[in-house]
């Protein structure tokens, strides 16, 4: 039997407790030295989150972030929030049970794709299937950093790396492709790099009730040097980056030498805009699962053509609403609700002194 | 007892016993949990004490008819207060041939075997290896054999009904516990009642298994192939209201009271194990007081999210059995770290691996104790009876709460589904526990800051801060932290001053001293026990009293930290005997941390011990007849059991 709990739809922050004080990136800095390497795309990730952070509004003891284990996993350390450090991979199981239990707060997920996709690609998946409202921002850097470059889940074939001295065998995980498939209800993806691109689905994902996720292609000079660098490079990021917005016709590329995303039978591809009959570019539609999913398959590991922004993002109850909901229900049902009488039970005896 | 005379006669003898054992066996499809669940309903609403053991294969529907699926449940009820579930029936209710099998060798010499002879086929004979019927050669000659064809008399009873054949039939279990309830001179109206609730939705069939229930009754009392019948007179029990409880049930009801003294939400994080699910079941029916029930993904997700509770403020619960608790050990690790509230319950079973998911043991001791990586100390409590699940979970939570740490409840697969009456406790005598979350900055140094590693001198218990305080804005996680303040430190002082002071804090928990019960106060055995072997350890006990000789018993439920006095006791003994359902755990521990010559007896089949076993056992170490051959690998002269 279904319940279809007729929760109204809310948005990710509205039972988080606002404040009307002025709050800038410097009040949620904590004390602690930032420690990833010179050059580390955390940086640029951390600076952007703590400018990001207090455009929300929120009370700051209101925010909580949950990490795993990884170079990513620092962050809550270097934020100063209420943070928990996990262990590895499973800091969507836990930040589930805190979201659950306080509706309250504002729940954040710090991951990598090592702890995402590997070791905790089970409690990512159910938590995106539950659509808990939290907000998941994997930094992907197609690489192990803490442990020192071994090759990871999102790691293009044949790549040589410390355990695989022959080059790796095994194929990558699409991140994309792989929350769509766990039911995700929203996700988006930007560059460590790109402030202004990754503040944008941020803040689309603070807004969003639900699980978000948010991918972010992340540099690690150290064990990856410039691994996305194809999409950095002014001469190269142009043809590659299609930046996708909801109800906009998905084009991209220089302005004189324009690309549009057509349809290819059940698939996507890219199509020279001068080309193309301007009605069959794409629009881009944020409720569409089958057409996030195709978009999710125009970039494969070469990075031939990526796609950021928001592949998807729609309203669905969320497990912690709907949890609280019951627990409401029954207490509705039963305001009163007797210890007693639990412990009693139906059938006692007595035994008289 | 019986006697031919008696047979003629149409008004059957009424016999007076002290106690009657009950065994009822047959087919995992025939329902022989539900109907020594129904028996044991009725014989304690009518206020005998009683003990206890459903015994069942893993398998949901073994093949029907094998030995494999057979399902049996013991009852042991008298007009005193007995401790464990009877070790051999006086009376078997077998319901098919492999039950027959399976159960026959504990029949003891004259015990009363009723017979679903509807059953004994030649080919459901085959399936078990019986070459000829048994209920046809002199094999039973010397048991009291009632055979009634029970199929075909349920049958029978529900002509009219319109039910198909093969339905009729199923509600031949209805018709044996009308049959033994007519015997028993037991209460039938809380059978009819709960028979019509359970199938509120299908009023036929509640019927149909109301008819056949009485049609039982009627059976005993219309014919004349019984000669007598049994009266148990009440139990006199400690004055107070009772009711009969599983220690699941118990363990669930604490768990819903630990959330009513602290004050706190509760929130269960479980994945479906055999036998701890029916904790998960329990509580998710109690939403109305305030508890959270998440069905994770896994196990590690159940501990998990129960932990990202217990950061949120709300009471952190996990329940698992087996292999589960292997899986949680790395988190329960991170919440020893954390320092948060956390309530595990174990449900042990037996092991290693899968194990045997139905059956009972205790092999878990050494790995609540020790099994995490690093020094990783928590508190353990160990129930020792169904009821004493209630007192131990509420105990373990107000530990939890006020040292901050996770605690764990050792139950077995025994307490868990063995029942027995309960003196209900008067919801208002448990005492309230303050969460005492913090609320104010509380650096020495006076700069305002909050140091989440800042203990109270008393209890080394740190401050439970939860998201939502302002200015207590903080981090915590599993790298080692500084003492006081709480930044990651790699000092190596810092982590040596860690170490020692979270084994402190668990070192200092106040637990009761151990009592010990020595009758004449000059025995020169003290059997020590832990966990559900409480009941025939104590059941041993009593019969070498009354014997004559003189043994003493303690039975230890804080096992981490243990009672403060029990060096002292161990060391007051001539000779200390540890009966575990294991391979010597708590035995090691003892030797180890007293330096005193423990003796270990020790068995795991999955069963309980029975009191007869442990009265040889502890008559031979009385006698001094004892064959003390051979050692454990732990130093611990080794006694197996005796086949
Ligand atoms: S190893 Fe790579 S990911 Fe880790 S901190 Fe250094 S640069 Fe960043």
């Amino acid at each position: 039997m279904s319940t279809d709990l007729g929760l109204p739809s809310i948005g990710g922050l509205d039972l988080v407790p606002h404040t009307e004080d002025k709050q800038t990136a410097k009040d949620f800095t904590s004390d602690q030295e930032v420690r990833w390497c010179p050059g580390c795309g955390d940086y640029a990730v951390l600076a952007a989150v703590r400018s990001f952070l207090p455009t929300l509004g929120i009370k700051r003891e209101n925010t909580v972030f949950v990490s795993g284990i990884g170079c990513s996993s620092r962050f809550p350390y270097y934020l100063n929030t209420y943070g928990m450090h996990s262990i590895h991979g499973r800091a969507p199981a836990i930040a589930t049970g805190l979201a659950t239990s306080r509706e309250d707060l504002s729940v954040w997920v710090v991951t990598g794709d090592g702890d995402a996709l590997s070791i905790g690609g089970n409690h990512l998946i159910h938590a995106l299937r539950r659509n808990v409202n939290l907000k998941i921002l994997l930094f992907n850097n197609r690489i192990y950093g803490l442990t020192k470059g071994q090759y990871s889940p999102t790691s293009e074939v044949g790549k040589v790396t410390k355990s695989t001295p022959m080059g790796s065998v095994d194929h990558p995980f699409n991140p994309i492709s792989l929350a769509l498939g766990a039911e995700a209800s929203f996700i988006g993806r930007a560059l460590d790099s790109d402030r202004k691109g990754l503040t944008e689905v941020l803040a689309a994902a603070a807004a969003h009730r639900g699980s978000a996720l948010v991918e972010i292609f992340q540099d690690c000079p150290i064990f990856n040097d410039g691994s996305f660098d194809l999409l950095r490079k002014p001469e190269t990021k142009e043809q590659r980056l299609i930046a996708v917005r909801h109800g906009e016709p998905i084009v991209f590329g220089p302005e004189d030498d324009r690309y549009a995303v057509v349809r290819d039978g059940f698939a996507l591809k890219v199509a020279r805009a001068a080309e193309v009959d301007a009605a069959d570019i794409v629009v881009h539609d944020q409720e569409s699962h089958e057409l996030a999913f195709a978009l999710s398959r125009l970039s494969d590991q070469n990075l031939d053509h990526t796609v950021t922004g928001i592949f998807r993002n729609v309203d669905r109850t969320t497990y912690d609403d709907a949890a609280r909901a019951q627990l409401q229900q029954a207490k509705d049902k039963a305001p009163n609700a007797d210890l007693q009488t639990l412990l009693n039970g139906r059938d006692t005896w007595t035994i008289a002194g | 007892m019986t006697s031919n005379d008696a047979a003629v006669t149409s008004v059957p003898e009424v016999v007076t016993k002290d106690r009657v054992v009950i065994r009822f066996a047959g087919d995992s499809g025939d329902g022989m949990q539900l109907t020594g669940d129904r028996f044991t309903s009725e014989t304690a609403t009518f206020g005998n004490d009683l003990s206890t053991l459903p015994n069942f294969p893993a398998e949901i529907r073994a093949p029907a008819g094998t030995l494999p699926g057979v399902s049996s449940f013991q009852l042991h009820f008298a007009n005193y207060d007995i401790l464990t579930p009877g070790d051999r029936p006086d009376v078997l209710v077998a319901m098919n041939p492999a039950a027959l099998k399976a159960n026959i060798a504990d029949l003891p010499h004259g015990g009363v075997l009723i017979v679903n002879t509807d059953e004994f086929t030649k080919r459901n004979l085959t399936k078990v290896g019986y070459a000829q019927n048994p209920l046809e050669d002199d094999s039973l000659a010397d048991f009291q054999v009632h055979p009634v064809a029970m199929a075909t008399l349920t049958r029978g009873a529900l002509e009219e009904t319109g039910l198909s054949k093969k339905d009729a039939e199923r509600a031949k279990n209805m018709f044996a516990l009308g049959l033994l309830s007519w015997m028993y001179h037991r209460p039938h109206e809380s059978t009819e009642r709960f028979l019509r609730e359970k199938f509120a939705r299908k009023p036929d069939i509640a019927e149909a298994n109301i008819l056949a229930f009485r049609a039982g009754h009627a059976y005993g009392e219309t014919t004349e192939a019984f000669a007598v019948t049994y009266e148990v007179a009440p139990a006199k029990l400690a004055p107070g209201t009772y009711r009969q409880i599983t220690g699941n049930t118990a363990m669930s009801y604490g768990i819903v009271a630990a959330g009513r003294v602290t004050g706190l939400p509760v929130f269960l994080g479980a994945y479906p194990i055999t036998p701890a699910s029916d904790i998960l079941h329990e509580l998710s029916k109690h939403k109305a007081f305030g508890v959270t029930t998440f069905q994770a993904e896994d196990e590690i997700a159940g501990v998990g999210a129960a932990l990202g509770a217990s950061f949120g403020g709300v009471l952190g619960v996990t329940a698992t059995s087996g292999p589960g608790i292997a899986l949680k050990a790395e988190t329960i690790g991170l919440a020893v770290a954390l320092e948060l509230p956390l309530l595990v319950i174990d449900v042990q079973r037996g092991g290693p691996s899968t194990g045997l998911p139905t059956k009972t043991e205790q092999a878990d001791l050494l790995q609540a104790m020790f099994g995490r990586n690093g020094e990783a100390p928590l508190p353990i409590i160990a129930p020792q009876s169904p009821g004493d699940c209630f007192h131990a979970a509420v105990e373990a939570a107000a530990m939890a709460v006020k040292y901050r740490t996770p605690v764990m409840v050792l139950s077995d697969g025994a307490l868990a589904n063995g029942s027995e009456p309960w003196k209900v406790p008067d919801a208002d005598t448990l005492q309230p526990i303050d969460p005492g979350f913090a609320t104010e900055p509380n650096a020495p140094d006076g700069s305002g800051e909050f140091w989440p590693y800042l203990r109270d001198p008393e209890t080394l218990a740190r401050p439970w801060a939860v998201p939502g305080t302002p200015g207590l804005e903080h981090r915590i996680g599993g790298l080692e932290k500084a003492d006081g303040r709480g930044s990651i430190s790699y000092d190596p002082d810092n982590h040596d001053r860690m170490m020692r002071l979270r084994q402190a804090k668990i070192d200092g928990i106040e637990v009761p001293d151990l009592q010990v019960d020595d009758p004449t106060g000059d025995a020169e055995l003290l059997v020590v026990g832990w966990g559900s072997t409480y009941g025939p350890i104590v059941a041993g006990a009593r019969r070498v009293r009354g014997l004559g000789h003189r043994v003493a018993t303690a039975q230890i439920r804080n096992l981490n930290p243990l009672p403060a006095n029990l060096g002292q006791v161990l060391r007051s003994y001539k000779t200390v005997l540890v009966p575990e359902m294991n391979l010597g755990q708590l035995v090691l521990l003892l030797r180890a941390r007293y330096l005193v010559d423990a003796k270990s007896y020790t068995k795991v089949s999955g069963l309980p011990f029975k009191a007869e076993e442990l009265q040889d056992v502890f008559l031979d170490y009385l006698t001094g007849t004892h064959p003390n051959t051979s050692t454990t690998t732990n130093g611990a002269p080794m006694t197996g059991a005796q086949a």
